[in-house]
């Protein structure tokens, strides 16, 4: 049975495109609140994961619960109700580039409440203004940094206030001050709004920082090589790999 | 100023001498690989090398390669460090991840392949389809989700953005059948019947040809690129994720506004083509401008004229669907933009092509 302090449960859970299996029999709970970190070396499927719990992609074997509820084998409509309650930022933002950053934010409020535009305006301004992009509500994502689209993704993603948030790489492509920025950002959602947080991540400072719990992918084995909290796990790593790969490759 | 290389009692010694930047004597490389056979120890000798780069970095690299396949023993410490080091480096660790996906399939393998791509294919074309048709319903009852803005944008670029190339190409294509036309019917003294071909075979079937070649080259192309590029940058994951409809946002108001513009386009083509046919009529063969017009009226059928709209209109839909399934179903890298668009030009292409082929066998058979 599911606990009711367990937000996303997975059991059995394959990740393969056709024949190439990319994991298999993942078994892991993401706790309430919490911030989890999946980590794992490039291309050992974290972001084809990422795909599975949030349904672009159809999972074959195993199964997932969010909020209780069984997710991989719902309808259309029950998932986009999940869905509702999840924001996603992608590894490159992903807005979409014909609308205005105030056009990619009040999208999903367009598309799920019946609020008034002046109210949409005003959530908009304000979710902008929480990550630090006030004044770019009539930009294109053309015009503006790398840095600033992760950060306008990030206001479209916590556009409905989901509770749980999912981060493909937050840190990749940006410079280590931005990095650290976006992190605070997580923290501070995370403090404040109770919003629980998976991020998929390599990058040492940010596990340290912000991880309260973490997988580790081993693309060789295809398993779960460690589970835990990241700083316990660097004090009793389970293995080696994991040692080598919390250590940044110095052990 | 060259390499050079000594065989003593099986030690190949590899001399390197003078200035070798930019080293690129490929039958001297040839040479010292061919005498490795004779070898079973390999030496360098860099006393008299002055100046070197990656070239003969290059050079060497493939020459111990060579030497480990065929284990002969390797002594590169009279390289000057850097090029040792340099060269070392290359060779340190096979750093590509194992895969599984170069081993050679058999012919029966590689047939039972393709077969099942053929069905993956079909199977997503299908898919595509279903998922337009039933959002065409949806926005004809008033339920799809779209930006009045895309749908005015697409509209706006394959309308009146789109008149000007497919004026210059039916002109041109109207001149060049007067002009082929002219040689022979002037044979009999018929030219005045350049006005009769010309109006018969632009309405027919040229003007709608035209504009669907030039549509498929720059909008078809513009849809699986832009659509494609969406793919690449997560925009389409992103809409998913956020319940819109991609067919609805993506695929509906491009398809409309082709669909809608490419009867215009096609009566547009006709009437540039009839210009430029009278273009040679008047210029080259002395014919009034008055009397051109009068046999182009009469040789003009509205049932023709009808034929080439349908076309163009069916057409619209040909290039649209090819773009958008094209673009959609794009792979996540640069590399697959770029296929996806050559996919969809040459694809609607022939499509457009084979179609008008079973359409004329059918009115033909109709008497049409
Ligand atoms: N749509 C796909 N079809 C086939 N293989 C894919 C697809 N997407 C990703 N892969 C493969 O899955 C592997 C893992 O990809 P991904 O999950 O993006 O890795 P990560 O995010 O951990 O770097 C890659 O090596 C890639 O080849
Ligand atoms: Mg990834």
């Amino acid at each position: 049975m599911i606990k009711d302090n367990v937000k996303i449960k997975a059991e059995g859970l394959n990740i393969a495109y056709g024949s190439n299996v990319l994991m298999h029999n993942l078994n892991f709970e993401i706790k309430n609140g919490d911030i989890f970190i999946i980590m794992g070396g490039s291309g050992c499927g974290k972001s084809s994961l990422l795909r599975l719990l949030t349904g672009l992609k159809s999972v074959d074997e195993g199964k997932i619960w969010i909020n209780g509820v069984r997710f991989d084998n719902a309808d259309d409509q029950q998932k986009k109700k999940i869905m509702q309650n999840c924001g996603i930022l992608y590894q490159s933002g992903a807005l979409f580039s014909s609308m205005t950053l105030a056009e990619n934010v009040a999208l999903p409020l367009q598309q799920y409440t019946n609020y008034s535009d002046a109210l949409i305006s005003d959530l908009v301004a304000f979710k902008l203004a929480l990550v630090g992009l006030k004044g770019y509500e009539d930009f294109y994502p053309a015009e503006i940094s790398g840095g600033m689209k992760k950060r306008a993704g990030l206001a479209r993603a916590l556009a409905l206030d989901p509770d749980i948030l999912y981060f493909d790489e937050p840190s990749a492509g940006l410079d280590p001050v931005s990095s650290k920025l976006l992190d605070d950002l997580i923290l501070e959602i995370n403090k404040s709004l109770g919003t629980t947080i998976v991020v998929i991540t390599h990058e040492l400072s940010s596990i340290f920082a912000i991880g309260k719990d973490a997988i580790f992918l081993d693309a060789e084995t295809k398993t779960i090589s460690a589970q835990g909290n990241p700083k316990e796990l660097l004090k009793n790593p389970p293995n080696q790999k994991v040692l080598h790969f919390l250590s940044g490759g110095k052990k | 100023m060259a390499l050079d290389f000594l065989l003593k009692q099986n030690i190949l010694t590899v001399v390197a001498d003078g200035d070798l930047r930019d080293y690129d004597n490929q039958e001297q490389l040839k040479a010292v690989l061919q005498s490795l056979k004779k070898a079973d120890k390999l030496c360098f000798n860099a006393e008299n090398l002055q100046k070197w780069d990656s070239s003969l970095a290059a050079a060497f690299y493939q020459i111990i390669i060579k030497a480990k396949q065929k284990n002969i023993k390797i002594d590169t410490s009279a390289l000057p460090d850097d090029l040792q080091n340099l060269v070392a480096l290359a060779l340190a660790v096979d750093r590509k991840p194992k895969s599984n996906d170069n081993k050679k399939l058999s012919f029966l393998e590689n047939l039972g392949e393709s077969g099942l791509q053929i069905f993956d294919g079909v199977k997503k074309s299908w898919a595509f389809l279903a998922d337009t048709t039933k959002s065409l319903g949806r926005f004809f009852t008033g339920r799809a989700v779209l930006r009045r803005v895309d749908f005015e944008f697409a509209l706006a670029d394959c309308g009146y953005k789109a008149v000007g190339i497919v004026s210059l190409v039916s002109f041109m294509v109207g001149l060049i059948l007067a002009f082929v036309g002219a040689l022979q019917l002037k044979m009999f003294g018929a030219q005045i019947y350049i006005a009769s071909l010309v109006a018969i075979g632009m309405t027919r079937i040229m003007g709608a040809i035209m504009a669907g070649i030039i549509m498929a080259g720059r909008t078809g192309a513009s849809y699986a690129a832009t659509i494609g590029t969406m793919q690449v940058n997560e925009e389409v994951d992103a809409l998913k994720t956020l319940g819109l409809p991609v067919t609805d946002f993506l695929v509906l108001p491009r398809m409309l506004s082709l669909i809608i513009t490419m009867p215009f386009l096609t009566m547009w083509a006709d009437i540039m083509g009839m210009i430029g046919g009278a273009t040679v009529a008047i210029l080259m063969l002395d014919i009034s401008a008055p009397q051109y017009w009068i046999y182009s009226l009469k040789a003009f059928q509205l049932a023709n004229f009808l034929v080439g709209i349908f076309h163009g209109f069916m057409y619209g839909i040909i290039i649209s669907c090819c773009g958008c399934y094209y673009g959609i179903n794009c792979g996540r890298n640069a590399d697959s933009v770029g296929w996806a668009t050559t996919k969809a030009v040459v694809s609607s292409i022939v499509i457009m092509i084979v179609a008008t082929g079973i359409l004329t066998s059918i009115l033909e058979a109709l008497g049409i």
